[in-house]
């Protein structure tokens, strides 16, 4: 498939400035890189939540199931338990995965399921016009909220550390480039990966400044180490004025989640087994 | 005699339910098909449970309220069930914890005297049983040895000095029946689902679905079947979704309040047109209500839940015979229409024994529309039937895009009025599909006394009783096995000649009743039980006898 081919013809609804372009571009060169290396596009299954970020199942030529809001795990979840050789990649929101649909992301975090979570994290609500996340910092003037959230938002990177997830990292879609290694990176992490992609929404919280003063690219701590990583996760806690680190956090190989221990099939037919199990109640 | 009620009863932890299996298994290979009606409270000790075995030659579906022998194991099961013995009812019960009336068995001696664990002394009541029965030694011992686990000689000499301790009172009159498989309704619904290819099962634990998600998760993956217990009946729904996108025959099973959690997703597999089977085992609600009791309160529920229209499928089979055939049917009815489809059973059904009869088990052959594969695939692409053909991804050279907006032929989001229309018409005739299908199938089944001009009305678990009430009665019974599509006109047919009907069912406000006046039957008369007990044969034909004429 050539670039062109990736992307579909549905006219894009994305506000100017907006940074699921840069998401989507990415995503693009990454899908593409792949099939370079030989991984078919049709393999390739992107599930999305509700929100702005969803939109991307329209904007990408590739197979898609648009769920619910904040329901893509455990569609995706399903999939891959049904086909262990499809690539599946959730695309979900702030207010998506860690609101409406927060104990799907979890438990899939502690099962280390062999897929990725992209979070569009624009700590906002866009697509209902601005309201208060979870992800929000405190204080934040949304349409909810007007005079102001009086709680402290969550920690992602955090919280997936501490539920079991095997690859952490967070990107910033004005980094496009070490996004770019973080995403090829988590696609080729066997088990739960999760980028927590800061992103301005240019219409409800556009960041674009605060960042800019504060990222920096994490380097030389060793992302082995779960301890390392909870104290870098917890560097900047989403609302006071700290450095951001970008990059990977965490990562480690872990058993990739099956239902039951994976043991040979013992029924040649269905008939075969039916029969014992009406033959032991007789 | 050859219609034998049994009814063993004691605390919560006493194996009341193993016991009670034990009674049927010893009635089934003495020739008598035995239904089993287990009653417990929702807590792991204490309490009073029990269970009523009935055997006859041909297969009970129903229990009596009149026992022929009563297995005590403490004074209690006396005292609630003295409405249950008339004057040939044996009484035996364990003489360490009950004084009668009756006989009582010494069982701590014989426990003694075998250096037996306490938990035996439901061998040694069994064994009473059996002598009370007038089953011979042998038969104990091969069924013993068929069905008891560990410690079998033990057991079994425990039995025997069990059964030496009481006298025969009744004698059972030979029958020729040959023994059949003796299954709960869950594990028919199971059975039914392994024979016709289920490939996942997911589900939360819910009384009394649970035991659906045992039987699968035990007999399901050496047979290649994928079972999955996730965080909570949004996720069980949603992860069918996502089995189903990936091509894999896919079922959930519930009861009401995890349903309450799957409508959202119900409606998700309605608008991406995702084959989904949804096993809704109804128990006594409103919300966390009798956990361990039954209902019919869930029918209008099931009927209408999820947001927004869509085609389903809902069959309510009536024992685990009919449990079995159907569950393959609706497997099969979800992929032919692409639909969310339901088995609607209850807790009497769901948790009930039968035996099973194979050889009924035929399942109905579904024709389904005729669907090409077009190239590329358009996944919601218009067709005369409204069923659109299916390709799961991977599949070269073509992208599967299903999704929950409202959405053109090839899965995109739209919101242009003329292809909104045109989706939501083409839903709309998988309905009109269906309903087609529905004439083809057994789906109104018609019993008691074909003449009779009063006719019983009932659904699901009811059939049994129903059935033989209104033989009993003269009646004639008719009964949906479909409710969704309703198959009106096959109803109507059933009902000709009937001058007077009579809804039985479990529930307040006359479930099935409000389903026939929507399809131009208003019934004349109501039986309706709404405590999760269910109805005996003998209050049955009290109550349909206090209808008035």
């Amino acid at each position: 498939m050539t670039s062109r081919d990736f992307i579909s013809e549905v006219q894009n609804t994305w506000c100017p400035g907006c940074g699921n372009f840069a998401i989507q571009h990415t995503m693009k060169k990454v899908f593409m890189e792949l099939e370079g290396e030989g991984v078919v596009p049709e393999s390739l299954v992107l599930v999305t939540g509700i929100g702005c970020h969803a939109k991307i199942a329209d904007y990408f030529n590739l197979n898609s199931f648009y769920t619910l809001h904040g329901r893509t795990l455990p569609v995706a979840t399903g999939i891959k338990l049904a086909n262990r050789d499809l690539t599946v990649i959730c695309h979900a929101g702030d207010g998506d995965a860690l609101a409406e649909g927060l104990d799907h992301l979890i438990f899939a975090a502690k099962r280390n399921i062999d897929l990725t979570v992209i979070l569009h994290d624009n700590r906002v609500y866009g697509l209902t016009t601005g309201q208060y996340t979870p992800t929000s910092p405190i204080g934040f003037k949304g349409r909810s909220t007007p005079h102001g959230t009086t709680e402290f938002p969550l920690n992602p990177l955090r919280l997936m550390l501490a539920s079991g997830a095997t690859f952490v990292a967070r990107g910033y879609t004005r980094r496009m480039p070490l996004l770019k290694s973080l995403v090829k990176a988590a696609l080729t992490h066997r088990g739960f990966a999760f980028i927590d992609v800061l992103q301005v929404c240019a219409s409800y919280a556009n960041l674009t400044d605060y960042y800019e003063k504060r990222v920096y690219e994490l380097k030389g701590h060793d992302t082995g180490s779960y301890e390392d990583a909870t104290m870098i996760a917890g560097e900047w806690d989403y609302y006071s004025d700290s450095p951001i680190g970008l990059g990977l956090i965490y990562q480690k190989e872990g058993p990739i989640y099956e239902p039951t221990p994976e043991k040979e099939v013992l029924w040649g037919s269905r008939k075969d087994l039916v029969m014992h199990v009406l033959d032991s109640r007789t | 005699m050859d219609d034998l009620s049994v009814l063993v009863g004691g605390r919560a932890g006493d194996g009341i339910n193993i016991a009670g299996m034990m009674i049927a298994w010893l009635m089934n290979a003495s020739g008598y098909r035995p239904h089993m009606y287990y009653d417990y409270p929702s807590l792991i000790k204490g309490g009073h449970n029990f269970a009523i075995v009935r055997g006859t030659p041909g297969q009970p579906r129903a229990i009596r309220t009149r026992v022929d022998i009563l297995l005590a194991l403490n004074q209690d099961t006396i005292e609630k069930h003295r409405d249950r013995i008339h004057e040939s009812t044996a009484v035996l019960f364990n003489a360490d914890r009950a004084k009668g009336p009756g006989e009582g068995i010494p069982v701590s001696d014989i426990l003694k005297r075998h250096d037996a664990q306490a938990v035996m002394e439901n061998s040694c009541l069994v064994g009473a049983f059996a002598k009370s029965a007038g089953m011979p030694t042998n038969l104990v011992s091969s069924v013993f040895k068929r069905h008891i686990p560990r410690y079998v000689e033990k057991n079994l000499d425990v039995a025997l000095d069990g059964y030496d301790s009481v006298r025969t009172s009744h004698n059972l009159a030979p029958s020729l029946s040959r023994p059949l498989p003796v299954v709960s309704g869950n594990e028919a619904a199971g059975l039914g689902f392994l024979c016709s290819g289920l490939d996942a099962y997911v589900a939360y634990p819910m009384t009394p679905s649970s035991s659906l998600l045992h039987f699968l998760a035990e007999h399901g993956p050496p047979a290649g079947v994928t079972v999955v217990h996730p965080e909570n009946e949004i996720a069980v729904m949603l992860m069918a979704a996502g089995f189903a996108y990936a091509g894999r025959k896919v079922a959930v099973g519930t009861s009401g309040g995890g349903f309450c959690l799957m409508t959202e997703g119900l409606s998700l597999a309605g608008m991406a047109e995702l084959p989904v089977v949804i096993v809704m085992s109804q128990r006594t609600g409103p919300s966390t209500g009798l956990p361990t009791y039954s209902a019919q309160s869930d029918l209008h529920f099931v009927l209408h839940a999820g947001h927004g229209e869509f085609p389903r499928f809902i069959c309510a089979p009536g024992d685990a015979t009919e449990t079995m055939s159907w569950s393959k049917t609706a497997l099969e009815i979800a992929w032919r229409y692409q639909v969310p489809s339901f088995v609607l059973m209850d807790k009497h059904l769901s948790e009930g024994f039968f035996s099973i009869d194979t050889e009924r088990v035929g399942g109905v052959a579904v024709r389904g529309p005729e669907t090409g594969v077009a190239s590329p695939l358009r996944r919601y692409i218009d067709s005369p039937s409204g069923v659109s053909p299916l390709a799961f991804p991977p599949a070269a050279g073509h992208v599967i895009k299903v999704n929950s907006y409202a959405h053109d032929e090839s899965g995109i989001t739209t919101e242009d009025p003329v292809i909104v229309e045109l989706m939501t018409q083409k839903r709309l005739r998988k309905e009109a599909s269906l309903e087609a299908e529905v004439q083809r199938l057994p789906a109104v089944v018609t019993g008691g006394n074909p003449g009779g001009t009063t006719a019983v009305l009932c659904f699901g678990s009811t059939a049994g009783v129903s059935e033989e009430a209104a033989e009993r009665l003269r009646y004639r019974v008719v009964r949906p096995v479909v409710l969704e599509p309703f198959p009106a006109k096959a109803f109507h047919d059933a009902l000709s000649g009937v001058e007077r009907t009579i809804c039985v069912e479990e529930n307040v406000k006359g479930q099935l009743s409000l389903l026939l006046r929507r399809h131009g039957l208003m019934t004349d008369h109501e039986v309706r039980r709404s405590d999760g007990r269910p109805f005996e044969v003998e209050y049955l034909i009290k109550r349909l006898e206090e209808v008035p004429l």
